[in-house]
């Protein structure tokens, strides 16, 4: 007999071993040495002592209540307005897309082959104040002639937008793509109207595709840098950015990784409610 | 990391490889990205354990060395395909040369090499060219290894005022790579005439249309200069001022950014009209943008050196044969050429003057007494005093 047989009650553990290992070595560890550099101070020079430095946390609270809460903005209103664009969008592809779908699943992704970095860049050259964009619109008059669309709040949300759609897309893609057709014509034979059937079967049906995309979508979002950096003035900072700066540029490691910590609770925080709200179940579909 | 280069193919044009400088100069003021690549991973901790001064030196070459730089920083062929004195270097020695342009600004490039070094372990780089500060935080901290200077005979052709600043008096550990002058650069068919003044970017006709460097060494302290301030020892009242004044300006829109060496992108592309700015950089510029011009402000400019150290890690013999190598007043002038920056080799006035006798007269290359007595370095001291950092940081919005 071999061990395991004589143990086999320990054969589920030991599946899960590798799980746990990984989890172990990449989020208990690290978020114990986060929490633990969150409570340090010091500079380069004279070295950095854990001395339960709470300071860290209300100093970076406080200096910056204004980025954090622009942080949870621009990521907000970049998630809805990903919602808004991939929904009839995946729809359309889900119910219409035939045997084009996989072709029109790979034109939303295609975009994404190329780094993100550089697709940013390419938004700084395509919203140029010399730029075509800029000049179009200004002759529409949507833009005031001596007004811009680089540097400013609107560039940083479009690019934060058009940076994380697939991760919106997708997940709803697989949701609507699960729907059976034959329900929604169910609903039509009971007299259901088009616009009922959908709030009432459709959409119910995909939540778990909303709720999924979203928290793909904002979580990401709310500490993303890149777009304000390269599309934003110092009037759009973002979290992302000062724990950029403090980590890698003033090199004081205790407040960034407190803020790095209020920026995880409060997205904790908020997808709690937000799952609250929805219910979680829906997650799992 | 210089990936948008290395994606690049077949011959390009000066024009299009400053454009794509400018992007590589972007891509370059993202350290969190750098980082991530770069990585904590270091080179072989072998090294570990050599402090600053307790090298033993291999006097052989290796075969490649690896050199961190500015961008902008040295000769280019005419189709900007090569770097013609690298290419001299690998042909006299044989040592092949990785040549990064990936220092977009002092504060940056520290973050991203300050993890591995303060472990003792090196950052894949032989040489890195910080600027005096930087060169001696770095020096302080115990990061740098001491020349081999029996491979550096050409050192006697350094230039006299430049051979012994007070954190390395016997230039034991640092070489000057070029001199550098802060001031502004423009556009004046934009601007609409001349500027002659830093306070002039606060005037609301440029609303938006102005950068500013992230370094509180060229900002803050050409403001200092238009105030009449002293930047050797500059003075916290004023200090203050100016970090009201620039934050105003923030609030209000006129500052559309604060920028490392990545301005050249914004400026020769027309998103900014006016840009705190580095000498040479505008004259590469103008072949983008053939109006722009660069001026040193009448209240004066800044000026400090940059400067080449040998890191942790780094191969010193070849380093050190690298540094020789630049300081043959010929090689020196093919460099100083092209960058527009202040050489610091004797003897490269009179080796330019073969290559384009007007170049000797120069004044961006070889300032005149009266441009020299108008330049001006900001207080180390003040730079690492950490109330003025975090002053600082709050104006520059991170």
């Amino acid at each position: 007999m071999s061990f395991l047989h004589r143990h086999s009650w320990l054969t589920p553990y030991l599946l899960l071993a590798p799980g746990i290992a990984f989890l172990v070595l990449f989020f208990v560890v690290p978020l114990y040495y986060l929490g633990y550099t969150s409570l340090q101070e010091g500079t380069v020079q004279v070295g950095y002592t854990f001395n339960w430095a709470w300071d860290n946390y209300t100093s970076a609270f406080s200096t910056y209540r204004e980025q954090f809460f622009r942080s949870l903005q621009y990521a907000g209103i970049a998630t809805i307005l990903a919602l808004l664009i991939s929904y009839p969008l995946t729809y359309w592809i889900a119910f219409r897309g035939g045997r084009w779908k996989n072709l029109l699943l790979l034109f939303i992704i295609a975009p994404f082959f190329v780094t993100y970095l550089i697709r940013t860049l390419a938004w700084q050259n395509i919203l140029a104040d010399d730029g075509f964009v800029v000049g179009v619109l200004q002759a529409l008059g949507i833009v005031a002639d001596d007004g811009r669309l680089l540097a400013t709040s609107t560039a940083v949300i479009a690019g934060i937008t058009y940076n994380f759609l697939p991760f919106m897309a997708l997940p709803l893609y697989v949701a609507l793509e699960q729907i059976d057709p034959r329900l929604i014509e169910a609903a039509k034979d009971l007299y259901s109207s088009s616009t009922k059937a959908f709030l009432r079967v459709t959409l119910p049906l995909s939540m778990p595709g909303v709720i999924a995309g979203t928290l793909l979508t904002f979580i990401p979002a709310a500490g993303d840098f890149i777009n304000a950096e390269l599309l934003g003035t110092p009037n759009q900072a973002m979290i992302g950015n000062v724990i950029q700066s403090k980590f890698l540029e003033i090199t004081d490691y205790g407040q960034a990784a407190a803020m790095s910590v209020i920026l995880m609770a409060v997205i904790l925080l908020l997808i709690a409610v937000y799952t609250r709200i929805l219910g979680t179940e829906r997650m799992a579909g | 990391m210089n990936y948008p280069f290395e994606r690049i193919h077949g011959p390009m044009t000066r024009k299009q490889l400053l454009r794509r400088a400018a992007v590589g100069g972007a891509t370059l003021s993202l350290p969190g990205l750098l980082a991530a690549c770069g990585g904590e991973g270091g080179i072989e901790g072998e090294q570990a354990a050599t402090g600053a001064g307790e090298t033993t030196v291999v006097q052989e070459l290796a075969d490649e060395i690896t050199v961190s730089n500015w961008p902008f920083y040295i000769d280019q062929n005419d189709d900007a395909t090569s770097f013609p004195t690298l290419d001299q270097f690998t042909q006299e020695t044989g040592v092949k040369v990785n040549y990064l342009e990936d220092i977009n600004s002092n504060e940056e490039f520290f973050g991203e090499i300050q993890a591995p070094l303060s472990r003792g372990q090196g950052i894949d780089r032989d040489i890195i060219v910080p600027t005096a500060w930087l060169a001696a935080r770095l020096l302080d901290l115990g990061y740098l290894q001491k020349l081999d200077k029996s491979a550096i005979p050409n050192i006697e052709n350094l230039e006299d005022t430049l051979a012994s600043p007070p954190w390395d008096p016997n230039r034991d550990y640092s070489l000057p790579w070029q001199s550098y002058i802060t001031g502004v650069g423009y556009d004046p068919k934009k601007v609409g005439g001349e500027i002659t003044s830093v306070e002039q970017l606060l005037d609301p006709a440029l609303k938006g249309k102005v950068t500013m460097l992230d370094s509180m060494e060229d900002t803050a302290a050409l403001f200092m200069l238009e105030m009449g301030g002293d930047v050797a020892n500059p003075d916290q009242t004023m200090f203050n001022e100016i970090c009201e004044k620039l934050k105003k300006a923030v609030d209000d829109g006129q500052i559309r950014q604060f920028t490392g060496n990545d301005y050249t992108g914004l400026l020769a592309g027309g998103d900014a009209w006016a840009s705190l700015a580095w000498s040479g950089d505008i004259v590469i510029l103008q072949a983008d943008n053939p109006n722009l011009e660069f001026r040193i402000p009448d209240a004066g400019g800044i000026s400090s050196v940059d400067t080449m150290v040998i890191p942790t890690g780094g191969d010193v013999f070849t380093a050190s044969t690298f540094m020789n190598f630049f300081y043959d007043p010929a090689i020196a002038a093919q460099v100083a050429a092209y960058v527009n920056y202040i050489t610091p080799v004797k003897g490269t006035k009179e080796a330019i003057a073969e290559i384009d006798p007007a170049l000797a007269e120069n004044p961006l290359i070889f300032p005149p007494p009266d441009v020299l007595e108008n330049l001006h370095e900001f207080s180390a001291e003040a730079i690492e005093n950490p109330e003025f950092q975090e002053q600082w940081q709050a104006v520059i919005g991170v």
